[in-house]
């Protein structure tokens, strides 16, 4: 295993993820397909484990000791997320589903109630369908109109673009802080001077981001950050959205239900503060608790290092990918981090995807749920590979030979 | 490698590379398109009638191996046939890619080995659901994902 310079134990790293383990048809799982969703380390696994076995009992309402000993856990789960991105206060941080619902939350409270006939909402060409759709039906819904600032051919934003786009109707903007389908980073802070120099409050879409940069959203002078558990070595139906506390505060509740309110008559109902008041039903304690315990993980490996070995990774994975005869790179942006995404001459990502599959290889190959960036570059669909903390420069080796074999087959 | 030999064979290549039945119909009876957008294959399947006999067919589009040399050898295939012999093709050669019937005769038999790759199938009988839909008249565009 290769042990970079920095000192990245990445043979340490691997030995806390369980699932590396796995055989595939006989060879070892090489698995690059870590911007769909990561692996879990054992710390996370066991924090599972152990809210089942020794705190599960429902949370902010029972007077009995286990009910608060799990409200602790949870409530000291959303310290450790607001810890991440350096926010003011806990307070500031609202547990989602993922990043889909983050951003539906904010699309339906503060979308709806700001958003108006014949405004705008501003976002990049490089969006997800998550941080599209929402924005797509809430302006379906107002009668406003849905802008998108543009990109190039290396699939960087155009210059100045972004700032012609903003216009006295924009209400929101929203954008990625690095792509899934491209691995281009997004000078986020910039844009949101931009969009604040207008009054424009910017959300921030970060679920490629926060596994893989140092984040501070008071830094980054955005209006809301979300991100998914799944993608940053948590559980699956976790997520995070994270808002300035003002602006929360003055935005009107999610969804209706327990958990959300203070009183109810069936004359009114009276809100609870915030964050509680976007949390509606019971939340996914366990999924929380796990959450809190993969950022504690990440915090712990350090971010940097972290960042640091997945750079290394992304520069030897394109020096050697761009080598295989035929590959060509979709999304080449001067600052990348994350995923490499290709096509190969004559031979359709679906069938890459098969052959490396028998390789023992993992990744994703389609339209990585962003349809309009397969449309700008004229493609049905890209082979994606993407990296996380435990992968390695000879799991790219692995790579390159099955591409290798993806050769022959089509020869 | 054995069961990526079974899937890629020399047939399957050869109709990728070099589509029979390739473009449209001039003046068809019918013309459906099918989509499954999650993995980027597209086609237009314009079909000829003559009575109730499939007298020419072609399809246009992209996508992968499997569903391109699928829809090239499904073409090949039903030319000529009376539509109850397609709907009898079809019966079979869907039960051979799930891996619930026996192998069929021909070139299509070279389907076989998409049973080992159950996310495949799709791919494979695309170009089939397509076809059958616009022979049953249908327009909207059909996805097997």
């Amino acid at each position: 295993m290769t042990t970079l310079a920095t000192g990245y134990d990445v043979k340490a790293v691997r030995a806390d993820f369980p699932i590396l383990g796995t055989r595939v048809r006989g060879k070892p799982l090489v698995y690059l397909d870590n911007a769909a969703t990561t692996q879990k380390p054992r710390a996370v696994l066991d924090s599972l484990t152990r809210y089942y076995e020794t705190l599960n009992s429902n949370i902010h309402r029972g007077v009995h000791w286990l009910s608060e000993l799990a409200t602790k856990e949870y409530e000291l789960a959303r310290s450790k997320a607001a810890r991440f991105l350096n926010a003011a206060d806990a307070r500031e941080i609202v547990f989602t589903r993922g990043t889909t619902e983050s951003i539906n939350l904010v699309a339906q409270t503060y979308g709806r109630r700001h958003v108006g006939a014949g405004d705008e909402v501003l976002i990049t060409a490089m969006e997800h369908h998550s941080n599209i759709v929402p924005w797509q039906m809430l302006c379906d819904e107002k009668g406003a109109k849905l802008k998108v600032a543009a990109m190039s051919d290396a699939g960087e934003l155009l210059a100045g673009e972004f700032e012609k786009q903003l216009s006295p109707r924009t209400k929101i903007a929203a954008v990625t802080h690095l792509s899934n389908a491209l691995g281009t980073i997004n000078p986020v802070k910039r844009l949101c001077a931009l969009a604040r120099a207008k009054g424009v409050p910017v959300l921030v879409d970060g679920a490629q981001a926060a596994p893989r940069m140092r984040l501070d959203v008071r830094d980054l002078g955005c209006e809301w950050y979300a991100f998914s558990g799944h993608k940053i070595y948590g559980p699956t139906g976790i997520g995070v959205l994270w808002g300035r506390l003002a602006t929360l505060e003055a935005m009107p509740p999610y969804q209706g239900g327990g958990e959300m309110i203070l009183s109810v008559t069936f004359e009114k109902t009276t809100y609870n503060k915030t964050p509680h008041k976007f949390e509606a039903g019971t939340p996914d304690i366990a999924g929380a608790i796990g959450l809190g315990a993969a950022l504690d993980y990440l915090t712990a490996l350090g971010i940097d290092a972290a960042a640091a070995h997945e750079h290394d990774l992304l520069e030897y994975a394109t020096r050697a990918v761009s080598a295989v005869p035929g590959v060509r790179l979709i999304g080449t942006a001067k600052e990348k981090a994350g995923a490499l995404s290709f096509v190969m001459e004559g031979v359709h990502p679906h069938d890459i995807g098969t052959i490396l599959d028998q390789e023992g290889v993992a990744i994703r190959t389609g339209h990585h749920c962003a349809q309009p960036v397969m449309d700008r570059f004229g493609l049905p669909a890209t082979a994606r590979a993407s990296f996380a903390i435990y992968n390695t420069r000879e799991e790219i080796d692995t790579l390159v030979a099955a591409l290798h074999r993806v050769k022959e087959v089509f020869a | 490698m054995d069961e990526l030999e079974d899937l890629y064979q020399e047939v399957i290549l050869d109709h990728y590379k070099r589509p029979r039945n390739f473009g449209v119909l001039e003046s068809p009876d019918r013309l459906v398109e099918g989509n499954n957008p999650l993995c980027g294959d597209r086609l237009h399947v314009s079909v000829k009638m003559k009575g109730d006999t499939i007298e020419d067919v072609r399809f246009k589009g992209a996508g992968c191996a499997i569903s391109v040399a699928s829809a090239s050898i499904m073409t090949d295939a039903v030319k000529g046939r009376p539509r109850a012999q397609f709907d009898d093709m079809f019966e079979k050669f869907h039960a051979m890619v799930t891996g619930t019937g026996a192998a069929v005769d021909g070139k299509l038999a070279a389907f076989a080995g998409v049973s080992e790759f159950p996310v495949r199938v799709k791919c494979a009988s695309l170009a089939w659901h397509t076809l059958k839909a616009a022979l049953e008249g249908k327009s909207e565009t059909i996805s097997t994902e």
